[in-house]
């Protein structure tokens, strides 16, 4: 039996371990939670491991999934072993491939790791709805319970693929699996050559496409023969079971770990048995030997093979003795008679009894259990075995929600616990940006090295991308760890953030007993009182061992400011004592030199200061034997919130998600715009604050805050009568309103800090000062104050829009905001553009967002930031997919049109009823300005009042549309990975469209929102995820393809270098009466730079041509001008000053300095020739454009 | 004519070096220096402090948003970036050694002792023919004295040498009390070549914007003068070699220095202001001269007017002092120390 390198990894490395050795060629595109599996792949491939042929896999990166599953199909026809690796939809988009591939018998591979499908809201989490989609392709589905089972049921599936010429996908649970930490021994080389015979790939590749023998694949047949053709498969399929028990044979002969196609474990005689697949089973087979434990007589089928589905072995497999079975589905097939796997159980232990081979039928039930991630515990396990036991045990149930509607679900105890006590279980509750993930992972893989030991890791984070909390679930014990649940008590919870005791419940996961380490931001002395009363009574009711230490200051001392993680691993591992304390030094040590060590010595130097300054600083915090804090924590949401937001969204913030009943949840998806505002989320201490005394007023530090937390009014002085003492207030400094004051608010609570505002005001009132107009500053003494100044500012009236000027940075300053407080990073270089957006047609706008960072901090729950205005109006929003939303904008579009039109002939018919003069002035206004605007909406409003008390269809289909009249503006917006990438076809067939519809692309030249993958803007010498060795490519000229077409209006913008162009870019698009493209610069926490510093890179972006900013407006060559204004200057400086200045470029200058320099040459001249053509195209005649052709009314 | 010299033990072809500037950035520019005539390369400086805190802001950048959100727990690629921030000077550093025949030294200046032994190691190994140290430094630190100065320059010279076989020199800044004993000083300390002097780069402030600006200026040959007389001091004071650089502007401020005892002499500002090329320039203009003067040989003519070794150096101070000073006075300007 061969040895095995024992690691600590998790799912999706252990099966991408296994695919990549076994293959030629990997056709990859990113898609949460499967993107580290291509990742790693692609990585490997840069640095040039062999698979076991002793090649180096070729790695491509297609531009949508639908087009991995093309390459993949090709390369396989081709006579390559190809595989690829995906989810969720990024599967669906591969069935039309799935099912040639299929078709015509190819040996194939296809790594899941399963995800929940979009329906009424998009989830990145774990079922198998997606794979259950693909059940009926021909594919055979394989699935893996554990990260051991990943990397083991890999090897089977590629091993058996070859042997029956079907292919497979291999499937393991998104997140729970993929993301799963857990020490496994690896199969190395010989075994997977052991079972991947070289005479099989020979055979394989016999089975292409080649001129030497040449044949016909793929063709088209005719009602005679389709039919039989497609039977003539049945023999492979029969015989595909059988074999995959045979390749789990040989590994087990090689390995010792023995699987099959249908598990049972329980007792032999068990009368009630659950049939489940995937992780769940591990947990349901840990519960089965407990409740057997103590007396129950229950078992578990574990099915590892769906598809072709072994009828024979789940029969086979179900004890005679069983009375009930429980079919459990991790999906959802709504209108169904039951749940697939159901279906399956039912057909096969029907079909057996009909047979005879089953001598009576037990009662059969399916129940769903698991979307999206959901728990699944023990308890809930136990849940179901009791339902079982009913006399009339349910059918259709659910367990783990409480479905009040349909009445579903199933009662259970959640304090049943099964947990090993020798397992040790740890909790630790961190922010994102202070490390504590990064040193969970490497505190259990220092665990897990000790052959005597077990480790698992499981990390949940937030939904937000700035200041959210991360938990980390850490068990380690002496035996293998079967629990794929979250720790519900931990004998250790570190909690890593002093505020996030008092955000999330920290305590409730500490074991009565066990230890709480707390980063305290103050003395030792000084802890105790600090605490709220409810946690100190939890403490005290706990008899909790405290332990306390300043972590912030001990990392800041080493220079780590804001990095503590390190400082509180070495706590951990010190209070624990899980192993000798210089030894834990030694090793935590040792794993930063391996984290840390390619990022330099200082770094590595600076966190072992960390490491050795840590323990002295820790302190054991005195319990008393009661509570004394007079301090509650402040409730999540204030009293003046809506209903919903207090009931549902609330308990959503506050981590009570889980508890919300079915009846809470809306039925279509639909949720209230604008719950952002009640979400104080309070994540920086240093805030912008303004200086009235030095504002210029001109508007910038608005105009560029990316979390809309600054704002600006101008009122009469009288309103200042009511104001707070500390109520700022300058004169307003604009000319004919002397008597008015303005003040700039910076809503606290909600800053980030980012300090784009500082970087943009162009005022510094001391001369040679850094200090500006405004600052940041430590508000943590101030905040009350400052939140009661925000109170007052919100009573002031928004500035009427029509007295506002749209046109000037300056003016757009007292527009509304409605797009607010997202939770996109902080300095979020797009999320100013879709402010923008909301301020300038905010009241008026449709948004088709596409998937991805956008649709995530615009539309994840529980709170969004779209909003809505004091009349109730705002941005209706919506994420149809990541693939089609151009397409799905576009149908908006048509739908305002049909509306529009609609209501206009409405409107024609109903002449006499509502007024001809009125009726022509609503049809014929002029609705551009904002001023025309308010006057066509006074308009509609007066015509509505005329037809009040009309009765009759044509009034009702008037009154149903009449909004339509005042003109809508429906944007469709999304980022580079959308429109240059996998929207790329419809965003070309919609600028081709003619439409009066307008298309914003938010440019960070990277997918940003799954970490940072090269798309087609990417640009030439950036170094990305799948482009690691330097982009050889050059981006793509999207503004350029756009102007080729003669009839879209074009902009190339960048709010950091012009914000003026930004301005009138967006105003002349949407007035334009046609499509329209936006192109926005991004800057991108995925481009390595200090956020704070983005508005100055967007200036060298600009400056070095990299970005040039133009606008093509086909209205002026009507004019008979030239339409294509290049709106920014010369370049001042060379590229090399720009992009070095960003770490993604910096990366290719250290890894390979030379190519480094080869790329820089050749970027430097794709941008002088693109500048060249950009200015001659500035200075053509009118008619040297294409002309705009199309028909107009 | 024969240009050779030797300097810190290599034999060289010629005695103009080309010192540390933007010209030895790439390969190709240390080729074109090696073509023009140069004897040596020094490139440009590895400031080991910016490297560390590049690397420090590169961690920051990168880290603070890894494993912080679900569907994204890093946003680079695990890209090998070699030991670390110092890797693309060394590559540098090993491609213009194989792109010339001449001996290319590396300059160093260091932040730690550590760093200064470890670059230095590592220089080494990448092929530099010497290395030249360069703790370049403006002591802002009021705290520190000038004898701690001094102290950490033999220090930093003992630190390099105990690490590196390859020859050390040192480029000094021309701001000591006692620019010679601490020229002796590191002379006993092992150095093989002190290199007078550097110069500093002063930010400017600009009147109108009330801002502050690096400034960057070329050297100038009047600014030759105090490198030329502490070479004319030192010639045969030390076992150090003697690199004189500053001021260079044509063949004839080569000659002063060779006369006044340098062994090499090295420029920047005259090649970044006429380009590579023009090192042929100088040295065509020399040898010019040399043969005017009929010098077969640089040795012929090196030190000539040094201050001269058999000048008791008590004499030199006391009894000859009003003669030497005088003479001193007339050949090398009024800034000799006065009593």
């Amino acid at each position: 039996m061969a040895t095995a390198d024992r690691v600590t990894i998790d799912g999706n490395e252990a099966t991408v371990n296994v695919a990549y050795r076994l293959s030629e060629l990997c056709a990859i595109y990113p898609i949460t939670p499967s993107s580290t599996m291509a990742e790693l792949a692609d990585d490997w491939a840069a640095k040039k491991r062999t698979n076991i042929f002793g090649t180096i896999p070729t790695v491509i990166e297609m531009q949508s999934e639908g087009g991995a599953a093309g390459a993949l199909h090709g390369s396989l026809q081709g006579g390559a072993l190809g595989t690829t690796f995906t989810a969720s939809q990024g599967l669906l988009l591969m069935i039309p491939n799935m099912y040639k591939i299929a078709g015509e018998l190819t040996s194939a591979v296809i790594h899941v790791a399963a995800r929940s499908l979009a329906a009424q809201g998009l989830s990145i989490f774990g079922d198998h709805q997606d794979v259950m989609a693909v059940r009926q392709t021909g594919f055979a589905l394989l699935s893996s319970g554990s990260v051991q089972e990943a990397h083991d049921l890999a090897l089977v599936a590629h091993a058996a693929t070859l042997r029956t010429r079907v292919p497979f996908v291999h499937f393991f649970d998104g997140f729970r699996t993929s993301h799963e930490l857990n020490t496994i021994d690896l199969l190395d080389d010989e075994v997977l050559k052991a079972l991947i015979p070289e005479s099989l790939v020979h055979e394989h590749r016999m089975r292409s496409l080649s001129p030497e023998r040449p044949f016909v694949r793929g063709t088209a047949q005719n009602p005679d023969v389709y039919f039989q053709a497609r039977e003539t498969v049945n023999p492979f399929y029969a015989r595909t079971p059988g074999i995959v028990q045979e390749c789990m044979d040989l590994l087990a002969e090689q390995v010792g770990r023995a699987y099959h196609l249908v598990e049972y474990a329980g007792d032999p005689e068990a009368e009630r048995v659950v049939v489940v697949m995937g992780s769940g089973g591990e947990t349901v087979e840990e519960t089965v030997n407990h409740l057997n434990a103590s007396g129950e007589k229950v078992g578990v089928i574990r099915v590892r093979l769906y598809r072709p589905f072994p009828v024979a072995e789940l029969v086979a497999a179900l004890p005679r003795t069983a009375k009930v079975v429980g079919v459990l589905d991790r999906t959802k097939e709504p209108g169904s008679n039951g749940e697939p796997l159901y279906l399956d159980a039912v057909a096969a232990l029907s079909g057996a009894f009909a047979d005879g081979t089953l001598e009576s039928m037990p009662r059969i039930v399916g129940g769903r259990y698991g979307l999206s991630s959901k728990e699944f515990t023990p308890a809930m396990v136990a849940g179901v075995y009791a339902a079982l036991a009913q006399e009339r045990p349910p059918t259709g149930f659910t367990i783990g929600i409480h479905d009040d509607v349909g009445g579903t679900s199933l009662d259970y105890d959640p304090a049943f616990d099964i947990e090993d006590d020798q397992t040790l279980r740890a909790v630790f509750f961190g922010l994102g940006s202070d490390g504590t993930v990064g040193a969970n992972k490497n505190t259990i893989k220092i665990l897990g090295e000790d052959p005597n030991r077990f480790a698992q890791a499981y990390f949940v984070y937030d939904s937000k991308k700035s200041g959210g909390s991360t938990i980390s679930h850490l068990r380690f014990g002496p035996h293998p760890i079967k629990a794929p649940y979250l720790v519900n008590t931990a004998g250790f919870v570190g909690c890593h953030h002093f505020g996030l005791i008092d955000k999330l419940d920290v305590l409730g996961l500490a074991r009565p007993g066990g230890v709480l380490l707390l980063d305290a931001p103050m003395a030792a002395g000084e802890v105790w009182d600090a605490l709220s009363r409810q946690a100190q009574e939890q403490i005290v009711a706990k008899d909790l061992q405290v332990y306390a230490i300043d972590a912030g200051t001990v990392a800041r001392n080493a220079g780590l400011p804001g990095r503590t993680n390190t400082v509180l691993q070495t706590c951990f591992f010190a209070i624990s004592g899980v192993l000798p304390r210089d030894e834990a030094i030694e090793e935590i040590k040792k794993s930063i030199r391996k984290s840390y060590g390619r990022r330099g010595q200082e770094v590595v130097r600076r966190n072992e200061a960390a490491v050795d300054a840590a323990l002295e600083h820790l302190h054991r915090i005195e319990v008393p034997d009661e509570a004394s804090s007079q301090r509650n924590p402040r409730p999540i949401v204030a009293d003046d919130a809506p209903e919903f937001v207090k009931s549902v969204t609330a308990a959503m913030m506050g981590g009570r998600g889980d508890a919300l009943p079915v009846s809470a949840m809306p039925v279509d998806g639909t949720y209230p715009s604008g719950t952002t505002k009640y979400e104080k989320r309070r994540i920086s201490d240093l805030v912008a604050e303004w200086d009235p005394k030095g504002c210029i007023q001109c508007g910038n530090c608005a105009f560029v805050c990316p979390h809309s937390v600054i704002r600006s009014k101008f009122y009469p002085a009288v309103a200042l009568d009511a104001a707070p003492a500390s109520f700022e207030s300058a004169p307003l400094n604009a000319a004919g309103l002397p008597e008015s004051r303005y003040t700039l608010q910076v809503y606290a609570e909600d800053c980030t800090g980012c300090g784009l505002c500082v970087e943009a005001c162009p005022v510094t009132p001391i001369p040679g000062s850094s200090r500006k107009a405004i600052n940041l500053t430590d508000v943590t003494d101030s905040l009350d104050q400052r939140i009661e100044n925000v109170g007052f500012f919100e009573t002031i009236p928004h500035n009427e829009r029509a007295r506002v000027d749209f046109g000037t940075v300056r003016g757009a300053q007292f527009l509304e905001p409605l797009f607010e407080f997202s939770g996109a990073c902080n300095g979020c270089g797009e999320t100013p553009y879709l402010k923008l957006l909301s301020q300038l047609f905010g009241d008026r706008l449709t948004v088709a967002n596409a998937t991805g960072c956008s649709s995530i901090y615009g539309g994840n729950l529980p709170t969004t930031p779209w909003a809505r205005n004091a009349q109730g109006r705002g941005p209706a929003w919506s994420n149809s997919l990541f693939e089609d939303n151009a397409e799905f904008g576009l149908g908006l579009q048509m739908a305002s049109d049909l509306h529009t039109q609609l209501a206009q002939q409405r409107l024609s018919a109903m002449r006499e009823e509502i007024g001809a003069a009125l009726v022509d002035e609503i049809l014929t206004a002029p609705q551009i300005r904002e001023s025309e605007l308010a006057a066509q909406r006074a308009r509609v409003d007066e015509m509505l009042r005329r037809l009040e008390g009309v009765e009759g269809p044509m009034a009702e289909d008037l009154r149903s549309v009449a909004d339509h009249l005042v003109r809508r503006s429906v944007w469709i917006v999304g980022g580079d990975g959308w429109a240059y990438d996998i929207g790329s076809g419809g965003l070309d067939h919609v600028l081709a469209s003619g439409r009066n519809v307008n298309i914003l692309v938010m440019d960070t030249e990277v997918y940003s929102n799954t970490g940072g993958q090269s798309s087609k803007a990417t640009p030439i010498a950036a170094v990305a995820k799948f482009a690691s060795a330097g982009k050889t490519i050059a981006k793509k000229d999207l503004a350029l393809q756009a102007v080729a077409y003669g009839s879209v209006y074009v902009a190339r913008v960048a709010f950091g270098a012009d914000p003026q162009q930004t301005l009138r870019a967006f105003r002349e698009a949407e007035a334009y009466d046609g499509t329209s493209i936006v192109i926005a610069y991004s800057h991108c926490i995925a481009h390595g730079i200090e956020m704070s510093k983005g508005l100055e890179q967007q200036k060298r972006a600009v400056n070095s041509a990299h970005w040039p900013l133009m606008r093509y407006d086909p209205k002026v060559r009507e004019r008979g001008q030239n339409p294509f204004f290049l709106d920014s200057p010369r370049p001042t400086i060379p590229l090399s000053d720009y992009i070095y200045k960003e770490l993604r470029y910096r990366m290719l200058k250290a890894s390979a300095p030379e190519e480094a320099e080869r790329l820089l040459e050749m970027a430097q001249q794709a941008v002088d020739q693109r500048w060249a053509t950009y200015e001659e195209m500035a200075t053509r005649e009118a008619a040297q454009f294409l002309p705009d052709s199309r028909k107009k009314d | 004519m024969d240009l050779h010299t030797s300097y810190l033990g290599l034999p060289l072809r010629s005695p103009l070096l080309a010192s540390a500037s933007p010209l030895s950035q790439t390969a190709d520019g240390v080729r074109e220096l090696a073509d023009a005539g140069v004897g040596a390369v020094v490139l440009y400086s590895l400031f080991e402090e910016q490297i560390r805190l590049q690397e420090l802001r590169d961690f920051e950048v990168s880290a603070m948003h890894e494993d912080s959100f679900g569907e994204a727990t890093s946003y680079f690629p695990e890209v090998e970036l070699g030991t670390d921030g110092a890797t693309p000077y060394l590559k540098h550093l090993e491609n213009c050694v194989a792109a010339v025949d001449i001996p290319v030294i590396a300059s160093l200046n260091g932040s730690s002792l550590d760093g200064w032994s470890d670059m230095a190691k590592r220089m080494e190994s990448a092929g530099a023919a010497a290395i030249e140290v360069n703790p370049y430094a403006v002591p802002g630190n009021l705290d520190v004295s000038s004898s701690g100065i001094e102290e950490r320059h033999v220090e930093i010279v003992q630190t390099v040498k105990a690490a590196v076989g390859v020859p050390v020199a040192m480029k000094l800044s021309p701001f000591f009390s006692a620019t010679g004993a601490m020229c002796r000083q590191l002379d006993e300390a092992g150095v093989d070549g002190l290199v007078l002097f550097n110069r500093f780069l002063q930010p400017d402030i600009d009147i109108e914007t009330l801002e502050v600006h690096p400034a960057v200026s070329l050297s100038a040959p009047n600014e030759a003068g105090l490198a030329r007389t502490w070479v004319a001091i030192l010639r045969g004071r030390v076992q150090a070699s003697l690199a004189a650089t500053t001021g260079v502007e044509t063949g004839a401020d080569v000659a002063k220095y060779l006369l006044a005892g340098a062994d090499v002499v090295m420029t920047a500002s005259a090649l970044l202001r006429h380009g590579p090329g023009y090192a042929a320039v100088l040295l065509a203009e020399l040898a010019a001269w040399m043969e005017r003067k009929q010098y077969a040989t640089v040795d012929a003519f090196r030190g000539l007017l040094a201050v001269g070794t058999g000048v008791d150096a008590s004499g030199y101070e006391r009894a000859g002092y009003v003669a030497a000073l005088t003479h001193a006075k007339e050949t090398y300007g009024d800034f000799l120390i006065r009593d």
